[in-house]
């Protein structure tokens, strides 16, 4: 029944296959329907994942479980409202063409994979998909120089990762002579028995992935591809991709190498604070929004890893919670962001959102609420992420890793409020033209998850929970 | 239901000006506040005849829970008995007069709503202290009369002299409401419970607990005493706290005559009275209470006889007053103490508002060295502030007479130490009070004209709304001793007080005081009209000698003019050692530490972004070999420091 505990992924295909081929053969221009199609298919995936049953497939490459449901969803999730921020904006700029929601699909399609891999070779094929996908949305724009160099640099350096990470894979497997997640479990049952070989390859492997999820030192391309992908693009890569590679991470370390757990926690620390510090640091002198928001997901990642970490049930759970309003409120971010759009010119400027409470009054206010939460102000759902991390390290005794994280996001609340500051202090600039209502669907759905988070935080805690728990079996 | 009444239509009265006011306009909003308080006072003085003549029983008006924590259970409740419902009925008539009088006086007011408003809040607060059940609610009220002092002393906010009375009266009174709020902490701790029954009920229990303190053990009660009287003195303007209640003339006339003479500043006396059954086992802190009023007293008659300011003067004598209150209550002579300040609130009550007739005939003047010459023009004020004084001074049959002659003879009747220092300093006092009450007199009203002619042309007497009430209170200042005295202070005072004042059973102050030998009575008559005649001769017969006088003995009367020099000495070792720390820890604690260190850690984290970012070159292969050594660092830390 190897189909069955697979069943989302495969309809998400074949549906992605379709819309392709709809794509092909329609009369005209088909950019509209395909997207609306590609999000029928999310739905109808996401409904799949919920009524998913717990099991292992395809000789253990595939697992289906609490984790990988959670993951699932939230990374649908993200895709879903990526789909839909990107419609008005790839009209205006010319690129409105069908193959931008397939190859979201796609990419989504890899990144379930990685929910569920089971295998550090389902788990690359899943990385490149997912990969190979983000850089051709990277380079959408492709009379845009920005944007092809964007693409070109995320491919190259990609490129690079992905040969860091199938090293480190090749190296366990030659070290500890499986692939397999549970075999590797049952092989490494001590830190002291590990050979060097297999430590040294969970460091290439570590490296590959926090590529993925721009953690420090391996974030250089951030910034950069943020700013020069477009802004749809951009706020897809950051959000769903940073919860598939993260939940990867967390599978990872936590299932086949838990055992390892003090050897690699050293290691997680070490990213986590660089990732937290230079986040912080970093985003202060920018000017432009997109890079603003590149530094910013650099430290979010930075506290995530915060609760990786911490190695116990408590710190994944922290970890799951964060991602999902880590989610929301970067999807509403750039929602607003989107917005941001002057007789027909998109701009992305800081100083271009002066004095919009004059302007647009709910617009400045969904993204104060935003700007608010990423700080980690209560009551927004940003405050209960830190929240759960922390407690996690806290419990574990890991109190310069706390310290070092309140301090990071005092220092991160300056260039948060900042931008609160200019919308409602400054001097108005010229109005931004009027918000498509998708746009304001997806800031006024993250607004207020965001503000109503701590409302329903339980059942997603409980949620949380029970998922971290299938990782620690 | 009507006490309640009276208690509440004043807050009613005085919430309708304050919110509507500006809607409303001045008019109504003093219409509303004074119906307010005729309704009240003709409550107040119902529920105590009542009370005392209809045989009503005493309880408790039991108007919800405030506070519920643990073992603290605090009610609001209206304490109805002897003691509450003498205040309250006093209280509520002299805060009347005082409505209808500022009606007219403060009839060229831009905000009017505004005053009568804190008048009436005022008197709404003075009836919760008064009518308190227990000592979190006194102490509400306390802290509320004490806020619509400041507000009213402050009142001409554009006056710099107001605002800075109206602070130094409330930072005065912080002191002492720290006593007392220390004062109930302790009661709290030692009984249990702050509502008045539970404390006297249980005071017979607690008498030899002891509380220990800087090392040695004192009883309890005598340190609870002694902190609720730091709190009567901050209120009562005892000596030592007294400095803020001469500048708190600062106000309109009226609030001097209802906050500062009759009804606020007495609130320490009746803390007393009310906390009798305590007290009572507290001989020392008693002690202490009756020589701080008595050295009050005396120390306070001198200044005022040589005060220039006609307000000064009052106020220094109403200081002087509530001396004698404490020394009746120093000698367990609550009774006294309590009949004193009854009379006292009329006849200071009239005395201010006669003073404030006087400034408005004299066109705002308050210097009586460039008054005299004015009685012929203003006969009735002068009538009503001769009778004013004639009560203040003791002369038989006025008030005064009745309730000061009671205080000394109690003194005496003390046969203790600090009793007979009360008694000497009270009779010295009296001379001096009589004293400068003429002198004032005399200054104001007789002699050769000393203001300009045109001041002179305009003197002339005040409409009928501030004269009707001088007229009621000058009856009250008549005959408010001779009709209280036998009831308060006879034979049968039990029957008036009920179980509102009790009194040690070794205490028999009341009975030796009808054995006093006779020259004690005579003494304060005596000594009083001496004062009087000496005032005479003085300024009527040579109104070039004081200057004479005041030249041979200079230091003496510096001395006295500059009022024992408190405020010098206050500013000194006080004020401004604490300005100037205060500035230090402005400039060197905040602006430059607290400011600092986050201003320096700021711009810190703002260069070090800068480095930061110029690590971002955009250059693929840095970016590539940032990577690589990212790689090669973590396997080196991996191999080197985790194996």
């Amino acid at each position: 029944m190897n189909w069955i505990s697979a069943l989302p992924e495969l309809v998400l295909a074949c549906a992605g296959m379709a819309i392709l081929v709809f794509g092909v053969l329609a009369p005209k221009n088909a950019f509209r329907l395909a997207s609306m199609f590609t999000i029928a298919a999310f739905l109808i995936t996401a409904m799949l994942v919920m009524g998913g049953t717990t099991s292992l497939g395809y000789s253990g490459l595939f697992s289906s479980d609490a984790f990988s449901q959670f993951v699932k969803l939230l990374i649908l999730a993200a895709a879903t409202l990526g789909v839909i921020v990107s419609l008005d904006y790839s009209e205006h700029e010319n690129m409105q063409r069908f193959e931008f929601p397939v190859l979201i699909l796609l990419s989504t399609v890899g990144m379930m994979l990685m929910a569920s891999a089971a295998n550090l070779m389902s788990l690359y094929l899943g990385v490149e998909l997912m990969s190979l996908s983000i850089y051709v949305l990277a380079a959408f724009a492709r009379d845009n120089l920005r944007s092809a160099e964007a693409g070109l640099k995320y491919f190259v350096l990609g490129a690079l990762a992905s040969g860091l990470l199938l090293y480190g894979i090749s190296l366990v497997y030659g070290f500890s002579g499986s692939m397999n997640f549970a075999d590797l479990s049952a092989e490494l049952t001590s830190a002291s028995q590990a050979s060097t070989g297999v430590t040294i390859g969970v460091v290439f492997i570590v490296a590959g992935l926090a590529f993925k999820v721009s953690a420090v030192p391996f974030h250089m391309w951030t910034p950069d591809v943020y700013e020069g992908a477009p802004t749809p693009v951009t706020a897809f890569m950051g959000t769903a991709p940073k919860v598939a590679a993260m939940a990867l991470l967390v599978r990872l370390l936590s299932g086949p190498f838990a055992h390892l757990l003090a050897q690699w926690q050293q290691l997680i620390v070490l990213v986590a604070i660089a990732s937290m510090l230079l986040g912080s640091l970093a985003a202060i002198g920018q000017k432009n929004i997109k890079r603003l928001m590149a530094y910013s997901s650099i430290g979010h990642m930075g506290y995530a890893l915060v609760g990786l970490a911490a190695g116990t049930p408590l710190g994944v759970k922290g970890v799951l919670i964060y991602l999902v309003t880590y989610v929301f409120m970067n999807v509403g971010t750039f929602a607003c962001i989107l917005a941001m759009r002057r007789r027909g010119r998109a701009v992305e400027g800081i100083a271009d959102l002066a004095g919009l409470a004059k302007t647009d009054l709910g617009m400045a206010l969904w993204l104060a609420i935003f700007m608010f939460s990423m700080a980690g102000i209560p009551p927004f759902s940003g405050f209960w992420g830190k929240l759960f991390i922390f407690q996690a390290a806290v419990t574990q005794g890991m109190w310069v890793l706390a310290v070092i994280g309140v301090l990071t996001s005092v220092i991160g609340a300056y260039y948060y409020i900042r931008i609160i500051k200019v919308m409602f202090f400054d001097d108005a600039a010229e109005a931004f033209d009027a918000r498509p209502a998708s746009l304001s669907f997806v800031a006024v759905a993250g607004g207020l998850f965001t503000t109503g988070f701590f409302l329903f935080a339980a059942p997603v805690e409980a949620a949380a929970l029970a998922a971290a728990k299938v990782i620690f079996g | 239901m009507l006490y309640a009444l009276a208690v509440f239509a004043p807050l009613v009265g005085s919430l309708i000006a304050l919110l509507f006011g500006r809607q409303i306009g001045d008019r109504a909003a003093q219409t509303v506040t004074i119906a307010g308080m005729v309704l009240a006072s003709i409550c107040g003085v119902s529920s105590f005849v009542d009370l005392i003549y209809s045989g009503v029983p005493a309880g408790v008006i039991s108007l919800g829970t405030w506070v519920e924590a643990g073992s603290f259970h605090v009610e609001w409740a209206l304490r109805y008995d002897a003691l509450s419902a003498v205040m309250v009925a006093m209280v509520t008539c002299v805060a009347t007069l005082i409505h209808i009088y500022s009606a007219g006086y403060m009839a060229h007011d831009n905000t009017i709503w505004k005053f009568f408003s804190y008048l009436s809040l005022f008197t709404f607060a003075m009836l919760m202290l008064v009518t308190a059940d227990n000592l979190l609610q006194l102490f509400f009220g306390w802290e509320g009369v004490g806020l619509a002092s400041y507000l009213l002393i402050g009142y001409y906010y554009d006056r710099p002299s107001a605002g800075a009375a109206a602070m130094k009266a409330f930072i005065v009174n912080r002191v002492g409401d720290l006593g007392f709020a220390l004062g109930i902490a302790l009661l709290f701790m030692v009984f249990g419970t702050i509502s008045f029954d539970g404390i006297f009920a249980a005071v017979s229990q607690h008498q030899n607990d002891s509380y220990h303190l800087f090392g040695t053990d004192f009883r309890a009660l005598e340190v609870i005493g002694v902190l609720l009287f730091i709190g009567a003195m901050g209120k009562s303007a005892q000596l030592g706290l007294h400095v803020w209640l001469p500048d708190a003339m600062e106000g309109p006339t009226p609030v001097s005559a209802l906050i500062h003479a009759a009804t606020m500043v007495t609130a320490g006396v009746f803390l007393m009275a009310r906390m009798s059954p305590l007290m009572e086992y507290a001989p020392y802190a008693l002690g202490f209470v009756c020589f701080m009023g008595a050295s009050t007293a005396l120390f306070a008659a001198t200044i005022g006889c040589v005060q220039n300011d006609i307000k000064r003067v009052i106020a220094y004598s109403t200081c002087s007053q509530l001396g004698y209150m404490f020394i009746a209550a120093g000698v367990g002579a609550y009774q006294a103490s309590v009949f004193h300040l009854l009379t006292h609130a009329f006849f200071k009550a009239l005395l201010f508002l006669s003073a404030g007739s006087v400034i408005h005939a004299m066109s705002e003047e308050q210097d009586i060295r460039k008054m005299g010459g004015i009685w012929k023009k203003i006969p009735l004020t002068y009538t009503v502030m001769f009778i004013g004084s004639l009560a203040l001074g003791g002369v038989y049959p006025f008030a005064g007479y009745y309730s000061k002659d009671a205080i000394l003879e109690a003194a005496y009747a003390a046969h203790t130490g600090v009793g007979a220092y009360g008694f000497w300093c009270g009779l010295i006092a009296a001379g001096l009070t009589a004293f400068y009450s003429w002198r004032l007199l005399i200054l104001t009203f007789h002699g050769a004209p000393r203001a300009d002619q045109h001041t002179m042309d305009h003197v002339h007497e005040s409409p009928w709304v501030m004269t009707v009430p001088l007229i009621l209170l000058a009856v009250g200042a008549v005959l408010a001793g001779v009709m209280f005295h036998e009831q308060l202070l006879g034979e049968h005072w039990e029957h008036f007080w009920g179980e509102s004042i009790k009194l040690n059973p070794a205490n028999k102050v009341l009975e030796h005081m009808e054995h006093v030998p006779g020259w004690v009575r005579l003494a304060p008559s005596v000594i009083g009209l001496a004062g009087i005649a000496l005032a005479y001769i003085i300024y009527m017969g040579m109104p070039a000698l004081p200057a004479r006088v005041a030249a041979a003995f200079g230091p003496l009367y510096r001395f006295l003019l500059n009022k024992w020099y408190f405020d010098e000495l206050y500013n000194a070792i006080i004020v401004r050692p604490l300005f100037c720390l205060a500035r230090g820890l402005w400039q060197v604690g905040d602006a430059t530490i607290i400011d600092g260190v986050p201003n320096s850690v700021a711009s810190l984290t703002g260069a070090s972004s800068g480095q930061v970012v110029k690590l971002q070159t955009g250059s693929i292969a840095n970016y590539a070999f940032a990577m690589l050594i990212g790689v090669v660092a973590l396997v080196s830390i991996f191999l080197i420091f985790l194996r």
